[in-house]
């Protein structure tokens, strides 16, 4: 850089800074463009133009209204004539033969109220639908001729498409469509239909008071057990599922630091003495650490199976790792005072680990083991997903399933409070933990509190 | 615990006040202890009575999985360069997966930490608001949004960055609103005294003097997303993780595919977390000096 001669010469003085500026100027515009650079090869490497031809925009359709709504179908057997009503189209949120939702009234004409002035009615023959605005649709199903259709005179609308063997109509009031087999109608509400009690349960439809009398009249147990053993949401399973997630997080972490602190101390430069010993040690932690969590998952799931315990394994595993590395660092760190002070008072070797050495890594320690348990609860959900157990695996089966979006949509809500709640958990024993030794956490403060960056 | 009132206390009586303190301290620490031995017990048999295989059929089975692969893998070992060459556009594209959602995750991060440190926000009213945004992107596993972009956009690499790049920015934010609060506030001041905007003082006021802070972190980031692509890849985005899939899911006979991607990801990793940590040691030491 520059420095002064001797002899100070303002000229050369303000060549050297104006190098120095450019420089600076060179550099503070060379790694932005470099960058810039780096996104623009991602950019075409992604393909991202060619990306807005392949959004499917009513896949987003369906996936945000679903989320917030639900749909009834109403479906008419065309063979046979007989109507049924479904929630969703499920057989486990079908309503019992015979009965129905108030807007539907079941008969020889079976009249389906999609408000707003528009009505579907299942004729013995013809399937009709009242318009407002617009006129009747009528549609007569055949085995032989296929579906045909009598619309208004004029122009068919863009919201109904016709064809020899199928008629569909799109309204905002609801969905018609006919085929040769089948008609069937969707009335859409908004909210999480049957989330509490499925319609065989006798306190479906109950308002919170009326639940709460019976509760208090001796059906507590039957309501809880109904509202458990839900088919629709299955609240049991899901709980199941969270338990499991963080039983994987917990053992793993737990486990991981149980068998990596002993290991530590070989590969701690104060402690062992050994130098092959603590190389060997220490690219053991690399090898398990390199090794990455995907591939212990994959290996585990051969020998253990799909389930929680596969996905502890593969946890404790990595993090023996993770652990062993930042332990052994820890370990390096100690001051040799305290252990000298032990040593003078004449106490054996373990008495000088456990009253030397321990009280003083224990705040990196616990804040580590905390930190990896919260960030585990993620992995776990993940690893979750690929093993085969806990809440990870629910989404991605609902997830693949392509329409389940409202249990999509509860299991993301799910899964961000549990992994919010774990993380106010683990900063709250990390404050009562680590504040509990005192002023100790004050001068330490600077290790234990820096973070590990989390994966 | 001394009671000063009641004048000064003999040896005895702190000797046997001690005693009484240090037997009740070891008391709860058995407790805990033992409660602690039985939550792990508890929580092990639950989760082998949940699992397909239990842990004492399986730990003996722990490296079938890993002979079989390593011994076909052996007897082609010929092609194994072949395989090397063959799934190194993958790893590339896992790395750019990585590479790309830290860039953005940094960007975004650096803009969220700022707004939501006191003494630099651009709105301060809105500190808490920007905090739960970071809280909330930190908290949502990749997995998730990754999953639901398949499903909008199509397999390939663009739902796995957008989910990583998400998950980046709240984690970073968070790290790097810890080392704003460390950071000087006066160049700050003196900008703002010429009237320089709020871009200008952070820009030249705070990012100079957390620089170093925020690429070393940045830089742990970057391994850590390469093992995130890694897994991704595997439930369907594109990548060393998809081809790992196919080839696991063919299984015997195309072992040595996949003990080549295990390689290629094993190799990846150690060398960037390598070379990831001489650079943030020297990029801190240098920040020191």
């Amino acid at each position: 850089m520059t420095y002064l001669d001797a002899e100070f010469c303002p000229v050369a003085a303000k060549r050297d800074m104006d190098h120095l500026f450019w420089k600076k100027k060179l550099w503070s515009f060379a790694l932005p463009a470099l960058v810039l650079v780096y996104l623009a090869y991602v950019f075409v490497a992604f393909d991202m133009a060619g990306l807005w031809q392949r959004v499917s925009l009513q896949n987003a359709q369906t996936l945000v209204s679903d989320t917030y709504s639900y749909k009834t179908h109403v479906t008419r057997d065309n063979r046979n004539g007989e109507v049924s009503v479904a929630i969703e189209g499920e057989r486990k949120g079908a309503y019992p033969k015979g009965e129905s939702p108030a807007w539907v009234t079941l008969g020889a004409t079976s009249v389906i109220d999609l408000e707003q002035g528009h009505e579907v009615r299942f004729g013995p023959e013809s399937i009709e639908y009242a318009i407002p605005g617009y006129g009747l649709v009528r549609a007569t199903p055949s085995r032989s001729k296929g579906v045909q259709a009598e619309l208004p005179p004029g122009e068919v609308p863009d919201w109904i498409s016709v064809s020899k063997n199928r008629l569909a109509v799109k309204t905002d009031a609801g969905r018609l469509t006919v085929t040769r087999n089948r008609s069937e109608v969707f009335r859409y509400f908004t909210g999480w239909e049957l989330f509490f009690f499925t319609l065989d349960s006798p306190y479906h439809g109950l308002g919170l008071v009326e639940l709460a009398q019976r509760a208090a009249t001796g059906e507590a147990g039957a309501i809880f057990n109904d509202f458990w053993t839900n088919k629709m949401w299955r609240h049991q399973d899901v709980a199941w599922a969270i338990v499991e997630t963080l039983l994987m997080a917990f053992l793993g972490t737990i486990g991981a630091g149980i068998i990596a602190l002993p290991l530590a101390f070989l590969a701690a430069r104060n402690f062992a003495p050994l130098g092959a010993l603590r190389f060997a040690m220490r690219r053991v932690f690399d090898f398990l650490r390199g090794v990455d969590s995907l591939i212990w998952t994959v290996v585990l799931a051969r020998a253990f199976g799909p389930g929680p315990l596969t996905g502890a394994l593969a946890i404790l595993v990595t993090d023996t790792g993770t652990f062993g590395k930042i332990f052994s660092e820890a370990l390096e760190n100690v001051d040799d005072k305290q252990i000298e002070g032990i040593t003078s008072t004449g106490a054996k070797p373990a008495q000088r680990y456990r009253f030397g050495v321990i009280p003083q890594i224990t705040p990196v320690l616990l804040s580590q083991l905390l930190y990896f348990l919260e960030s585990n609860t993620r992995s776990a959900t993940i690893i979750g997903a690929i093993t085969g157990g806990g809440i990870g695996l629910l989404l991605t089966q609902a997830i693949i399933t392509q329409k389940d979006w409202e249990e999509v949509a509860y299991y993301i809500v799910l899964i961000i409070l549990m992994v919010m709640m774990m993380d106010w958990l683990s900063g709250w024993l990390r404050r009562r933990l680590i504040k509990g030794e005192g002023g100790k956490a004050k001068r330490r403060g600077s290790a234990a509190g820096k973070p590990f960056v989390l994966p | 615990m001394a009671d000063l009132t009641a004048g000064p206390m003999t040896t005895a009586e702190i000797r046997a006040e001690y005693d009484t303190m240090t037997r009740r301290k070891r008391l709860y620490g058995g407790i805990m202890l033992v409660l602690f031995v039985a939550m792990m017990m508890a929580g092990f048999r639950t989760a082998d009575g949940r699992n397909a295989g239990s842990f004492r059929d399986g730990i003996t089975h722990v490296f079938d999985y890993p002979a079989e692969v390593l011994s076909e893998a052996g007897e082609k070992l010929a092609l194994l360069p072949g395989h090397l060459v063959t799934f190194f556009p993958a790893l590339i594209e896992t790395l750019n997966i990585a590479a790309a959602s830290t860039l953005v995750g940094l960007v975004f991060g650096t803009l969220l930490s700022l707004l939501s440190t006191r003494g630099m926000a651009r709105w301060p009213a809105f500190i808490p608001l920007f905090r739960r945004i970071m809280d909330i992107c930190r908290a949502i596993p990749e997995i998730v949004i990754a999953l639901v972009l398949i499903f909008l956009l199509g397999g390939g690499p663009v739902p796995a960055m957008i989910a990583i790049a998400i998950h980046t920015a709240g984690a970073l934010g968070k790290l790097f609103s810890e080392v704003n609060e460390n950071a000087s506030l006066k160049p700050v001041e003196g900008l703002e005294s010429a009237g320089a905007s709020w871009g200008q003082r952070m820009w030249l006021g705070v990012i100079p003097q957390v620089g170093p802070n925020y690429v070393s972190y940045a830089l742990l980031r970057f391994e850590i997303n390469i093992r995130a692509s890694a897994i991704l890849g595997f439930v369907g985005a594109g990548g060393i993780g998809y081809e790992l899939k196919n080839a696991m899911s063919w299984g015997q006979g195309r072992y040595d595919e996949a003990a080549a991607i295990f390689l290629l990801l094993f190799i990846t990793i150690t060398l960037v977390d390598q070379i990831s940590s001489g650079m943030r040691d020297r990029l801190i030491h240098g920040a020191k000096a």
